[in-house]
C-alpha cells in the first residue's frame, strides 16, 4: 500500500485537472499506462460481457467435463457449463462487487480520517482509538467469523463484512496526512475568511490529498476483490450467482483436482491475479510521481553526473539531483 | 517507559473490544442460527456441556444482557472456551491446543525463510537500482503478490501433487503408516506433507519483504553518510549491508514482529486447500459444521497473537531506533 508523506500540488493538481490532464497522468509514467489499460480491459469485459457471451453461464449441456477446445473456449465443468461464459459473466459481479465495496470502504475511510484528524480533541481520540482496535483485529477471520454468523449468504453480506473489516488502515493514513495539513496557511486563510468546518474540510483540505486517496482506493479494492475471492471460496458467495470467487468454490466442490479439470480453476485466477497486478502497477505509478526518490532516471544522465562527481560507484545518492 | 505503558494499555483496550465483539455477534446475529445448531445436539452432549454452550452464545437464557456478559467474561477468565460440537465432548481449549502446533511451525518457518530471503533480495535490488535485476524483479513479485494466495495453494496441489505425484496431497503427515511423536519415520512424513503448503507461502508473502525493503533502501541510498562511505572508498560490500541495508531495515523488523501474529492466522486458506491440520483448517470445519464454540475460540486465540505480537513490535522500535526512545521516553 502506497503511503506517501507530500503530495505534492502538481500531482493533485494533474489529477484533479482537465481531461487533458488526467490523460498527461496516464501516459506519463508506463507503469500507470499498463495498469489502466489492463484494469480498462476487465471493465468492458464486465460491461460487454453479457454482448459477447450469448451463452447462459449456468446453462447446462451434453459436453460434460470437456477440455478446452473451439466450441468451448475454456472447457466445460462436470454439469456442461461453459467456463468461458462463465469467466466472463462473473467478471461482472467481481469487478463491480471490488469497485463498489472498495470505494464504500474508502469513502469511510476518508471520512472518519478527516474529521478525526482535523477536530482533534476529544473526538479525535475516540476515533483513532476505534481506527486502531480495527486495525489490530485480524482482518479475514473477523470476516469468517462475521460472515458464519449472518444467514444470508451473497454480495451484501460479503460487502458489509469487508467494508467493517476493511477501513480501518486508510483511515490511519488519511488522519495523519490531515494532520499535517491542518495547520498550513491555506486552511488558516480558509479560517480567517469565516468559511464552515464542512467547506474546510472537504473543500479546502480533501482535494490536496487527493491522491493519497486514490492509492488508498486501489489499494482498497486490491484487497476487496482478493478477499472477495477468498470468502466465496470457503462458501460465503451466493451458489445461484456466477463470480470468479464462486467458479472456486464449485471447482472444490466439484473435485476439480480429482478431475483433472485444470480449465475450470485456472482462469478465474489467472483474471483476478492480473487485475490485482494492475491495480497494483497504477499504485506503484503514482507512488513514483509523488515520491521522486523512486523514480528511475535515464542513464545517461547518471553516468554524465558520474562524471562530474568522479565516484566510480554512484548511481544511487544523485538520484535527488537529478530527478 | 511512559510510552510502552500506554501501547500496553491499548492492548488491552483492543482485547477488550475482542471479547466483547466475540460476545456480541451470536447474539445480535439475525435468525439465531446457534439456535438451529443446539438442535442437532439433543441427546447426544450431556446437559452441562449444552449449559456450557448457552452461556457462550446466549440462548435458552432469561438473564439480563449484562448478566449474560458477566457470566462470560468469568468462563474466559477461567480459560473456558466451551466444548466443541465437531468433537464433542472434547473442550475447545484441547482442539486447539492440538492444532496449533502444526500452524505455529509451518508458518513460522516458512515466515523466517521468507523474511531472510526476502530482506536480503530487497538490499541487492535497490543497491543495483535501475539495473536489469531492479527492472525485472518488481514488476514479476507485484504480480506475485496481487494472486490470490489459496488459488496458488489449488495450482500447485494439481500440478506437484496430483498430476506428477511428486508430494502427498492432504493431510500433515500419513496416517496410515506412522504415528505422531518423535520417531524418525513421522518427523520424515511430516516434512513431505509441509513442503508444498510451505512453497506456496513463501512464494505468497516473500514480494511484500522484498518491495518494503527496496523501497526504504533506496531512500537511505541517497542520504549524506552512503556518499561519504562511498567517498571513503569503503568496500562495496560493507556499504550495501553495515551502511545501507542496516538503516533501511527497521520498517522491515517492525513487520517481521507484527507478522509474528500472523503466524497463527496467516495461512488459513492455504492450509485448508492442503487439508493441513492446523487451525485454518479447524475454522473452516468449525463454519461447516457450524461449530460456534470452536470458532469463537479461535478467533480469539488469533486476536491474542496478534496483540501480542504489536506489542513485541512497539517493544522492537523501542529498542533499535533510539529516536523513538528519546522523543517519548
Amino acid at each position: 500500500m502506497a503511503v506517501m508523506e507530500q503530495p505534492t500540488p502538481a500531482v493533485a493538481g494533474t489529477l484533479a485537472g482537465s481531461a487533458r490532464g488526467i490523460w498527461r497522468f496516464v501516459l506519463a509514467n508506463r507503469k500507470v499506462t499498463i495498469g489502466l489499460a489492463i484494469i480498462g480491459f476487465f471493465v468492458l469485459l464486465a460491461l460487454l460481457g453479457p454482448v459477447i457471451v450469448h451463452q447462459d453461464p449456468a446453462a447446462l449441456s451434453e459436453d460434460l467435463l470437456q477440455p478446452p477446445s473451439s466450441a468451448h473456449w475454456l472447457g466445460t465443468t462436470p454439469s456442461g457449463q461453459d467456463v468461458f461464459a462463465q469467466v466472463v459473466v462473473g467478471a461482472r459481479i467481481s469487478i463491480l462487487m471490488g469497485f463498489i465495496v472498495g470505494a464504500v470502504t474508502t469513502i469511510i475511510s476518508v471520512v472518519v480520517g478527516l474529521v478525526s484528524g482535523y477536530l482533534g480533541g476529544a473526538i479525535d481520540e475516540l476515533f483513532s482509538l476505534v481506527t486502531n482496535v480495527f486495525l489490530v483485529l485480524p482482518t479475514l477471520p473477523l470476516a469468517i467469523v462475521l460472515a458464519a454468523y449472518i444467514k444470508y449468504k451473497g454480495p451484501l453480506t460479503i460487502g458489509i463484512v469487508l467494508a467493517v473489516t476493511g477501513w480501518s488502515w486508510g483511515a490511519r493514513v488519511i488522519r495523519s496526512q490531515t494532520l499535517s495539513m491542518r495547520n498550513r496557511e491555506f486552511v488558516a486563510a480558509a479560517r480567517a475568511r469565516g468559511e464552515s468546518t464542512f467547506r474546510i474540510v472537504f473543500f479546502e483540505i480533501f482535494p490536496n490529498e487527493i491522491a493519497l486517496v486514490a492509492a488508498e482506493l486501489l489499494g482498497t479494492v486490491i484487497y476487496c476483490i482478493l478477499a472477495e475471492a477468498g470468502l466465496e471460496y470457503l462458501g460465503f458467495g451466493d451458489p445461484n450467482t456466477v463470480s470468479w470467487g464462486t467458479m472456486f468454490y464449485f471447482a472444490q466442490n466439484g473435485d476439480a483436482l480429482l478431475l483433472g479439470a485444470w480449465w475450470w480453476f485456472l482462469p478465474p485466477g489467472i483474471c483476478i491475479a492480473l487485475l490485482g497486478a494492475a491495480l497494483a502497477l497504477v499504485n506503484f505509478g503514482i507512488d513514483e510521481i509523488a515520491n521522486p526518490r523512486l523514480r528511475r532516471e535515464p542513464r545517461q544522465k547518471r553516468s554524465l553526473l558520474k562524471a562530474a562527481l568522479g565516484v566510480p560507484q554512484t548511481p544511487q545518492k544523485t538520484q535527488e539531483e537529478a530527478a | 517507559m511512559r510510552h510502552l505503558l500506554r501501547r500496553l494499555a491499548f492492548y488491552l483496550v483492543a482485547l477488550w473490544a475482542a471479547v466483547t465483539l466475540n460476545f456480541l455477534i451470536p447474539r445480535l446475529a439475525p435468525g439465531n442460527p446457534a439456535q438451529a445448531m443446539l438442535f442437532r445436539l439433543k441427546g447426544k452432549a450431556s446437559p452441562q456441556a449444552i449449559h456450557a454452550i448457552n452461556i457462550l452464545l446466549g440462548i435458552n437464557t432469561h438473564d439480563s444482557l449484562l448478566a449474560q456478559y458477566g457470566q462470560y467474561l468469568n468462563n474466559l477468565l477461567h480459560g473456558n472456551l466451551g466444548v466443541s460440537i465437531t468433537y464433542l465432548p472434547t473442550p475447545v481449549s484441547q482442539v486447539i491446543a492440538q492444532d496449533l502446533p502444526w500452524t505455529l511451525v509451518l508458518v513460522g518457518v516458512t515466515l523466517v525463510i521468507s523474511f531472510v530471503v526476502g530482506t536480503l533480495l530487497g538490499a541487492l535490488v535497490a543497491w543495483r537500482h535501475g539495473s536489469k535485476l531492479d527492472t525485472i524483479l518488481p514488476p514479476v513479485f507485484t504480480f506475485l503478490s496481487a494472486i490470490p494466495y489459496f488459488w496458488l495453494a489449488l495450482i500447485f496441489l494439481y500440478f506437484f501433487a496430483f498430476y506428477y505425484n511428486w508430494f502427498p496431497t492432504y493431510g500433515g503427515y500419513d496416517a496410515d503408516t506412522t504415528v505422531p511423536g518423535w520417531s524418525p519415520d513421522f518427523l520424515l512424513s511430516a516434512l513431505q506433507h509441509a513442503i508444498l503448503p510451505a512453497i506456496t507461502i513463501i512464494i505468497g508473502s516473500i514480494a511484500g519483504w522484498i518491495l518494503g525493503m527496496r523501497n526504504t533502501m533506496i531512500t537511505t541510498l541517497s542520504e549524506d553518510y552512503v556518499l561519504m562511505a562511498e567517498a571513503k572508498g569503503l568496500p562495496e560490500r560493507r556499504i550495501m549491508l553495515t551502511y545501507a541495508a542496516r538503516n533501511a531495515i527497521l520498517p522491515n523488523i517492525t513487520s517481521f514482529a507484527l507478522s509474528l501474529g500472523f503466524v497463527v492466522s496467516g495461512a488459513l486458506l492455504t492450509e485448508i486447500v492442503f487439508s493441513y491440520p492446523g487451525i485454518g483448517f479447524a475454522l473452516l470445519q468449525a463454519v461447516d459444521n457450524l461449530d460456534y464454540p470452536l470458532m469463537e475460540g479461535i478467533f480469539l486465540l488469533i486476536v491474542v497473537a496478534v496483540l501480542v505480537a504489536n506489542f513485541l513490535a512497539d517493544l522492537a522500535y523501542v529498542v533499535l531506533d533510539p529516536r523513538v526512545r528519546h522523543e517519548r521516553g
